[in-house]
């Protein structure tokens, strides 16, 4: 447990020494926040138009605004997310620090969990760029709490998934834009997976829309905590990590 | 404390280290020469468990490399041939970071961190970025990152490339400095390095160990023969350096006499014995006897890169043909 706080808090330090993480900030939040105006707005306009047309109960904001910003989210995510995980390994290996870490007495899972963690937390810090926009919802207006949390959570675990995916193709490459391309292609590849449940049945057409990360969002999105789509998360963390320990290992046995 | 057993490396196609034994005290320095690409790199990430062995065992500190590499990772401290920096940091955090992943803490790795880095003389960059560290003191900082666990083994790759001669120095220094609480394992081609730093040599070619001796030993052993620098004066008549070169041939024990320079009324000659013979007390009767006065006689050491490019195949093979040097060519495919 130390080791991997060691090795998290290293590269947390070492994305906000950067300008890395305040880049990545900046541009989520003014896209999130560019988002958020819109929904916001939108929603000012229809609730108007339904109290004109005399309507009883007021519209839901969870309904309208924070399920929507939500899910908008999990997709920005999808295009941040190789930004993050990219430089975790193929760094190491194009500077050669790798070697420090592979000949100090640490294990190599204890390395790739703290970096994990540490692209996670930054990950979390984005998230709390979108807490301060919504904070004015609960300011001005009354929505439920509870479906937010569970969103994030949602968020969390879906950003957890797809760093692990990240976190395996960094530790392919010396190189930063290889890693970042090819998480980039695995994160698109996963949203895009349930289109095929749209015109097909088949069983294999299941098992590609099961595997798409995007389908397990939709009940965290609406507030549900599904412990099927959880277990779905919790396994392709698993499945990531697994796989980047496995080919630092193989790394040792082909260089 | 190193104990390597036919050790071998095989990567897909090539053969990096083959075979290879040899052992190391405690607390020696011990230099491994090769020319690039001799196996060097290889043997000494065997030995830091970066690379497993393909054959043959490696046993640093009384652990074995592939048994108990946890072990060994806590013994050794290493320094690959290009620092393993991160330049994003700072001097002082970087190193105890390292302090931390060897696992080090608190007070007490506060202090190591101000030892090391006064004793590596970068206690005055202590709070710069490395991005902005000129190589000699990256080269330092890489160094200290090494020795900041008081390790029992000190693996060196190339501890002074690259860098220049004043630096070259201090870094020698440094290192020689280490000796005696660490043991040493320092690679390199530089052979004055070797001459300057090392108690012991490693020479190894093609993967292979073609020498394990004392710098000294080695100097001796590859040739067999003293070369002698002999300075003749005439005493009363001007000296002709052909009848001195005649005479000095003409000693027992001597097998070629290379005429130097001459200046005035002294010639110097370079006299080289036969195999295992001593000609210094001959040389000297004989000049004397002849009416000449010796000016100088000393011998010269047969320069370890003449024994180094004899041993690597660089150099035809002296007429003596000594055991070590047989050894290599027959193990090379010309």
């Amino acid at each position: 447990m130390r080791n991997i706080w060691i090795i998290c808090n290293k590269e947390l330090r070492s994305y906000f020494t950067s300008p890395v993480a305040y880049l990545l900030l900046t541009m989520f939040a003014i896209i999130f926040g560019f988002f958020f105006w819109n929904s916001v707005g939108y929603f000012d306009r229809m609730s108007l138009q339904s109290q004109m047309r005399g309507q009883s109960f007021p519209m839901s904001v969870n309904e309208y605004v924070i399920r929507p910003l939500l899910s908008n989210i999990s997709v920005i995510g999808l295009f941040f997310i190789p930004m993050m995980s990219m430089r975790l390994f193929a760094e190491e290996k194009r500077t050669g620090t790798i070697e420090l870490l592979a000949t100090s007495p640490i294990r190599d899972l204890e390395v790739i969990v703290g970096k994990w963690l540490a692209a996670v937390m930054l990950y979390a810090v984005l998230l709390l760029f979108t807490a301060a926009n919504f904070a004015f919802l609960f300011k001005y207006g009354n929505p439920d709490w509870r479906p937010l949390a569970i969103g994030y959570l949602g968020l969390l675990l879906q950003a957890g998934g797809l760093l692990a995916v990240g976190t395996f193709i960094s530790t392919l490459t010396k190189n930063q834009i290889i890693a970042g391309a090819g998480t980039f292609a695995a994160c698109l590849m996963l949203w895009v997976l349930e289109w095929v449940a749209g015109y097909e049945t088949a069983p294999w057409a299941k098992v590609l829309a099961y595997c798409s990360v995007i389908t397990h969002y939709e009940s965290f999105g609406k507030g549900v905590l599904d412990s099927k789509d959880a277990i779905y998360y919790v396994s392709l963390i698993f499945l990531g990590l697994f796989l980047s320990s496995r080919s630092l290992e193989s790394l040792r046995w082909r260089s | 404390m190193i104990t390597v057993k036919s050790l071998t490396k095989r990567y897909a196609r090539t053969l990096a280290v083959d075979h290879i034994s040899f052992e190391v005290q405690k607390g020696q320095i011990v230099g491994f020469l090769g020319p690039n690409g001799a196996g060097k790199t290889t043997t000494m990430r065997i030995l830091t468990c970066f690379l497993p062995p393909s054959e043959g065992s490696a046993n640093v500190a009384g652990f074995d490399v592939l048994e108990q590499p946890m072990e060994v990772k806590r013994r050794i401290g290493y320094l690959p041939e290009s620092p393993p920096v991160y330049p994003e940091m700072e001097v002082r955090e970087y190193l105890s970071f390292v302090g931390k992943l060897k696992g080090m803490s608190g007070a007490n790795l506060a202090k190591r961190v101000s030892e090391v880095a006064e004793r590596c003389a970068i206690a005055d960059v202590q709070s710069k970025l490395i991005a902005k560290l000129s190589k000699g003191y990256r080269q330092r900082v890489g160094l200290a990152q090494a020795i900041i666990h008081n390790p029992d083994v000190l693996v060196l790759d190339e501890p002074t490339a690259g860098l220049d001669p004043k630096q070259i120095n201090e870094t020698r220094d440094l290192i020689k400095s280490l000796a005696g609480d660490h043991t040493i394992i320092l690679s390199t081609h530089i052979l004055p390095e070797v001459e300057q730093t090392c108690e012991q040599v490693i020479i190894i070619n093609q993967g292979k160990v073609v020498a394990t001796d004392t710098v000294h030993n080695l100097q001796n052993r590859a040739r067999g023969v003293e070369s002698v620098l002999v300075e003749v004066e005439g005493r009363d008549s001007a000296l002709d350096s052909k009848t001195v070169q005649q005479r000095l041939e003409k000693v027992s024990g001597v097998s070629r006499v290379v005429f130097r320079e001459a200046h005035e009324n002294r010639s110097s000659f370079e006299v080289e014995s036969l195999k295992d013979r001593f000609i210094r007390a001959d040389l000297a009767r004989a000049v004397v006897e002849a009416g000449w006065n010796l000016n100088e006689l000393h011998a010269t050491a047969v320069s370890l890169e003449k024994v180094f490019l004899q041993l690597t195949g660089g150099e035809k093979v002296a007429p003596e043909v000594p055991a070590a040097a047989a050894q290599i060519s027959e193990g090379e495919p010309q």
